[in-house]
């Protein structure tokens, strides 16, 4: 039997899937007894939890500016606790006629992280913005100059504390947790070793005892009369706990590389340090950027353990905020503001993400 | 094997590979009783070879007998153990700079292209002339567009390596190399990962490129290829070079048993 086609078939459309509504339902839902079961108990879940929370959240909530007496007439959430206590739950201990200035500060250093999300602006400048941007923030948040209350940094607190201790840690344990990824790669012994006991060392402890250390243990071993700052040494103790995980990760996507695209650099010529830049570590953190985004969300939600060595940060201060007998009872609400807070800026990270991801993947079609 | 040996060479490219410059005087590449081992095994046994300017040699043999590791040891992406390689007239030690040097006149062609995914094809070829060699961007672009041009591919100078064929990107590589300069030029199976049909698509620029005279050394199983062009076929096995001649005698009169065998189950 021989077969010879004597023409070729035209190209033609899929096939169409179910449309509507209706369709996707009875595929999607009710495709069997058994995924139909699973849809009505949800249902049955959803109509007894949501409508109830609906009502207590919005319909029954006392949104109005009122005493706690009010609110504990009220079926619903307090909100007039929020309206009241919202300044104290963003700034902490911040002296409140000074309040104006760690706003602004954050306004500033949130524009600029937006800012720097664009692309246009990946540029070398903008490293300079930073510092300039952190060097303003401080500045405003321990005033001391250009006729600036100064407010020491025990009492500052709240989100601005948050935000300085996160962005900060972010920026700076980037560019050392590279450097100690690589360093774990490399050919030399003595470097390698370090690298590798940092790595190990630090992530072998729990942050906890990182911040205690930095704050109780390290003072103990100054000379007298030298003290560092508490919120810098909680700074370090974050920026190093995080370099080590971080170093992890982009170790690991240094390792997906192919032994090819070493090869195809030295072919080239190029130097260590310009096939680390423009060959290999731009592929690696492309690969790495999920777990990457991933050390950072626990990063900016570990920051609430230095409540531990008393600095006043997001959390503490909401606790803070309920800690008045009368509003006690309060607490759910201060808590589902603060998580409202944190979600936003964990929400905004994890998108950028995905929409990094997206742009800087050519390794396949676009 | 019967379809690599299918695969015809435009015989217009083939015949200005005929009048190629002949290959001058001076050695180019000298390696003098180089040895290397990987771990116990012994992959390069005592190998003495000389390349002059302009010359260009097939490597063949059976799959282990260290035929990459060869071209490999020329720009020290594997480090040989014993003996020497002096390229264009430096010798290859651990010195950094020296290495560097040499891969700067070395191009070298890969069996899976190690293009740089995350780069345009005109960035792949922009790379190393403005960062090595440091010239200005304007001027290594012009460069990589008369590259691109030589290998028939100019107009994908803006798409990704993921969006070419295997063929197209093998032809990129080639680009890339040569927007370099070099005055040798190493292919390691540069068609073994290649569809039948983009295997001549490849091997044509290469015959293209042998005829401006470049110094080539080539590992490949294309003995098309090596009839065509090579002034010298080299076989290997075990580690060490078994016969070496021209393509005439080498194919139709080898001397070596192993040789023998070789062709006789590859022709």
């Amino acid at each position: 039997m021989s077969f010879v086609a004597n023409d070729y078939k035209p190209e033609q459309p899929p096939p169409r899937k179910e449309s509507g509504a209706l369709g996707w339902a009875r595929a999607n839902l009710f495709n069997s007894w058994f995924n139909t079961a699973l849809t009505l108990l949800a249902l049955y879940f959803l109509i007894e939890t949501v409508p109830p929370l609906i009502r207590w959240l919005f319909i029954d909530a006392v949104w109005g500016l009122v005493g706690p007496d009010v609110c504990r007439e009220a079926d619903g959430a307090c909100w007039s606790f929020i309206r009241l206590k919202y300044r104290q739950i963003l700034f902490g201990t911040y002296p409140f006629d000074q309040q104006w200035r760690p706003l602004i500060a954050m306004i500033l250093i949130v524009s600029v992280a937006l800012l720097s999300c664009i692309r246009r602006f990946w540029q070398p400048w903008m490293v300079g913005v930073w510092i300039a941007t952190l060097f303003i923030y401080i500045t405003l948040l321990g005033g001391g100059v250009f006729g600036l209350r100064p407010v020491r940094t025990e009492l500052w607190g709240g989100l601005p504390l948050t935000l300085m201790l996160a962005f900060v840690g972010i920026a700076v344990a980037f560019p050392i947790s590279v450097l100690l990824a690589l360093g774990r790669r490399s050919d030399m012994p003595i470097i390698k070793a370090i690298c590798v006991g940092y790595i190990e060392l630090i992530r072998g402890v729990p942050l906890i005892t990182l911040l205690f250390m930095a704050s109780f243990m390290l003072p103990l071993f100054m000379p007298s009369g030298v003290s560092i700052d508490a919120v810098l040494r909680a700074q370090v103790a974050i920026i190093v706990f995080v370099s080590s995980y971080l170093a992890e990760v982009i170790r690991g996507g240094l390792q997906a590389l192919p032994k090819g695209q070493y090869e195809a650099a030295h072919t080239l010529g190029l130097s260590y340090w310009q096939m680390q830049r423009k060959i290999i570590l731009p592929q690696a953190l492309t690969i790495s950027i999920p777990p990457i985004v991933n050390t950072y969300l626990g990063l900016f939600k570990d920051t609430s353990l230095v409540a531990i060595i008393s600095l006043t940060d997001l959390l503490l201060a909401t606790r803070q905020s309920f800690a008045d007998p009368e509003w006690r009872r309060f607490f759910v609400e201060a808590y589902i503001f603060v998580a409202l807070i944190y979600w936003v800026f964990c929400y905004y990270m994890s998108k950028y993400s995905q929409y990094l991801e997206r742009v800087l993947n050519t390794g396949h079609k676009r | 094997m019967s379809k690599q040996v299918s695969t015809e060479i435009d015989p217009k490219i083939a015949e200005a590979a005929r009048h190629a410059p002949k290959p001058g005087m001076d050695n180019i590449i000298e390696m003098n009783g180089v040895n290397k081992w990987f771990g116990q095994f012994h992959v390069l046994r005592d190998i003495n070879l000389k390349v002059k300017q302009g010359e260009r040699i097939v490597v063949c043999g059976p799959s282990g007998s260290g035929k990459s590791t060869l071209i490999r040891c020329i720009n020290r992406l594997e480090e040989h153990q014993a003996g020497q390689i002096v390229v264009d007239g430096i010798e290859l030690t651990n010195d950094v700079k020296k290495v560097e040097t040499i891969r700067r006149e070395v191009g070298m062609v890969f069996q899976h292209f190690n293009l740089f995914p995350h780069l345009t094809v005109l960035q792949n070829c922009t790379l190393g002339p403005i960062w090595v060699q440091k010239r200005p961007q304007r001027e290594a672009e012009e460069t990589a567009r008369k590259y691109l041009e030589r290998v028939r591919i100019p107009e994908q100078a803006n798409k990704y390596p993921g969006q070419l064929s295997g063929g197209q990107q093998q032809r990129v590589a080639i680009a890339r190399s040569l927007c370099m300069n070099p005055r040798v030029m190493l292919f390691d199976e540069p068609t073994s990962a290649l569809d039948p049909e983009m295997i001549k698509e490849v091997l044509d620029v290469m015959v293209g490129l042998a005829s401006t005279g470049m110094t080539m050394l080539v590992v490949t199983h294309e003995m098309g290829f090596a009839r065509t062009v090579a002034d010298r076929v080299i076989f290997m096995d075990e580690g060490q070079i078994v016969e070496e001649n021209t393509p005439e005698p080498f194919f139709s009169n080898p001397q070596h048993e192993r040789t023998k065998l070789f062709l006789s189950q590859i022709l």
